[in-house]
């Protein structure tokens, strides 16, 4: 598995190439016969990026291992790598400190709607953006855009006491909502549905299926790939939101996973630092399998909207 | 993140839709009202949630007021007043600055050289290109969690790894300047594969030939790499300095997570002190004058950005 920058000629595309391979980029003349200088340059380099990666590595290694470590391994001199049993008391007393199967429930929850209440907003405000011939769309789009420059953090004062003022404190309606609108997705979903062929929409609606139709059954099946960036691009950024729901919750039952590891760092007055680990391990480890099954997608839409060349 | 969007009337055009056949009344109500019910509850959204509230922090940073008090006097630009005059004011102004100029400029330099080294054609670039960026996916809060345990003074990761190089650990949650340096680390780390991944994509529109033809012309790799490559990659660049000094500007939780803007302020920056001041000390006034002072700053590095997006539009 290896994270692929966006736009990649297929060629090149996949996994990590061995070096006896012959490689797909022409070589500049001279390079295809290796001199030992170059191999000497190949050997530091990849002595170079093996440490680099080990040092990056390092801490998520450190944090797995010690999340299944026993308080006395945790707290001996010197440090061991490997726990000697895989104990998972520090997960059992998580889940007895904080209701970690009812914040599990709401992270996962909160970030599938959120998420695919993204998705469904942007795509139909792009389609009637793109689609629609209305006389203000234009001004319409740039309104959608210039959101894209309003920080969330400048708003969250007035946003919290409106918030408060409809009675959503502690509801998942209160997280939620405030930042469904999605900006940049319709941005995405409009650069995307401008470059769709308009003879098959053309040929759609003389067949005559209206605007429903013409959106579920046309465009979004031909614009999967935008569609899957964005969501995921969504869940990524929904499962990890910190200060919105911080604000909005004090009630443990109701607090997404970040949110009570912060209750779970309260509450431990002298930090017990396996128990904080295991939480921590539960935060990270579903964003981390997802960031790993689906690399590809999910780096093509973080890294959308970045100037290359 | 933020997003480098085409200027407005530059990059964005739409391209000509058929004309519609019939152009009665009936079509182009429908056409409206269909509209309305696509983009209509998007559009409410951005209005109640972002642009209503914008309007309403201006507004509350010309009162006094108290976040829950059903009393809020007007005080003009007594704020603003109070907040440049604020003893406090020098020190978190440079704490922004320093965390925003080390982190950024640590991540470009680091993220640069990270990208050429995984660029090469080297057994396992794959797998390090993944290990990398998986940080960057990771929720700010635990990340600051799992790294104040890698800090600890005595039982941390941190402080075995200085030992093997005869150093001692500093206290790293105490004493200045070591929890704002701890706080940089971990930013970086974070960070760090997000950028390089960025370079990466830049590095692949770096022309292979212009690379052979200075070769050819007797460059050393470092040469090429001076004259060449890091020419070419300046509008990359330009848009990791812009987006990463806007995420820099509003980062959040790992210093909420870390240290809590302490010890006496000195890991508290503006976006910190904001939510200090309107959540914790309830002045919700006070920190909305500062919420403006952070948009003014933000807003300065976007126009920034924006005028260059323009030139660069008018070269091509």
């Amino acid at each position: 598995m290896s994270v692929q920058t966006a736009p990649r000629p297929a060629a090149d595309a996949a996994g990590p190439p061995r070096p006896p391979a012959p490689a797909p980029r022409p070589t500049a003349p001279g390079a295809r016969r290796r001199t030992p200088r170059a191999l000497l340059l190949d050997a530091t380099g990849w002595v170079t990026m093996t440490l680099a990666s080990l040092v990056l590595g390092a801490p998520l290694l450190w944090m797995l291992l010690a999340s299944l470590k026993a308080p006395d391994e945790l707290y001996r001199l010197p440090l061991q790598w490997l726990p000697e049993s895989l104990d998972l008391a520090n997960y059992a007393q998580a889940a007895g400190t904080v209701p970690l199967g009812q914040l599990f429930a709401n992270s996962v929850g909160l970030t599938i709607v959120g998420a695919g209440l993204k998705v469904v907003l942007g795509l139909c405000c792009a389609y009637a953006l793109v689609f629609l011939d209305v006389p203000f769309r234009r001004t319409v789009f740039y309104v959608v855009i210039a959101a894209l420059m309003i920080p969330p953090q400048i708003t969250i004062i007035p946003n919290y006491t409106f918030v408060a003022s409809l009675g959503w404190l502690n509801t998942y309606q209160g997280i939620l909502v405030p930042g469904l609108a999605s900006a940049f997705g319709t941005f995405l979903f409009r650069q995307h549905f401008l470059s769709l062929p308009a003879s098959v929409l053309e040929a759609a609606e003389l067949d005559g299926a209206g605007h429903w139709r013409r959106l579920w059954r046309f465009v979004v099946p031909m614009s999967l790939p935008t569609v899957a960036a964005v969501g995921l691009v969504s869940v990524v950024t929904e499962w990890n939101d910190y200060l919105w729901p911080f604000l909005v919750v004090d009630d443990a039952r109701k607090m997404t996973l970040p949110v009570g590891l912060t209750l779970l760092q309260n509450i431990d007055g002298m930090t017990n630092w396996g128990v904080l680990l295991a939480a921590t391990v539960v935060v990270t480890l579903p964003i981390l399998l997802v960031f790993l099954l689906l690399q590809r997608r999910l780096v093509a839409g973080l890294t959308t909207g970045a100037v290359t060349g | 993140m933020a997003a480098v969007l085409a200027p407005p009337g530059t990059g964005a055009v739409t391209p000509p839709r058929p004309a519609p056949r019939r152009t009665g009344t009936t079509r182009r109500r429908r056409a409206l009202g269909w509209f309305a019910l696509l983009a209509g509850p998007n559009v409410a959204l951005l209005v109640l949630f972002v642009y209503k509230p914008l309007v309403e922090s201006f507004y509350l940073s010309t009162m006094q007021w108290n976040l829950g008090s059903p009393v809020a006097r007007f005080v003009g630009l007594g704020n603003y007043v109070e907040w440049f005059t604020a003893d406090s004011t020098a020190q978190v102004l440079t704490t922004t600055a320093v965390f925003t100029v080390v982190t950024v400029g640590g991540a470009l330099a680091l993220g640069l050289g990270l990208a050429l080294l995984l660029d090469r054609r080297l057994p396992g670039r794959g797998l390090a290109r993944t290990v990398a960026f998986a940080p960057y996916v990771l929720s700010g809060y635990a990340v600051g969690i799992l790294w104040l345990f890698i800090f600890d003074p005595r039982y941390g990761l941190m402080a075995t790894v200085l030992g093997w190089f005869g150093a001692t650990s500093p206290q790293w949650y105490t004493a200045e300047p070591w929890p704002l340096v701890m706080i940089v680390v971990v930013y970086l780390w974070k960070n760090l594969g997000y950028v390089a991944l960025i370079y990466l994509a830049g590095l692949q529109g770096v022309p292979q030939d212009l690379r052979d033809a200075a070769a050819l012309d007797g460059a050393t790799p470092a040469r090429t790499l001076r004259s060449v490559v890091l020419p070419l990659l300046a509008p990359t660049s330009f848009f990791l300095l812009v987006t990463m000094m806007l995420a820099s500007l509003q980062s959040f939780d790992v210093i909420k997570a870390m240290t809590q803007g302490g010890p006496l302020g000195s890991t508290t920056t503006l976006m910190y002190q904001i939510y200090q001041e309107g959540f914790v000390n309830g002045r919700a006034g006070y920190a909305s004058a500062g919420a403006t002072i952070l948009f003014v700053l933000l807003l300065a590095v976007t126009a920034v950005q924006m005028r260059h997006l323009e030139r660069k539009v008018h070269y091509a």
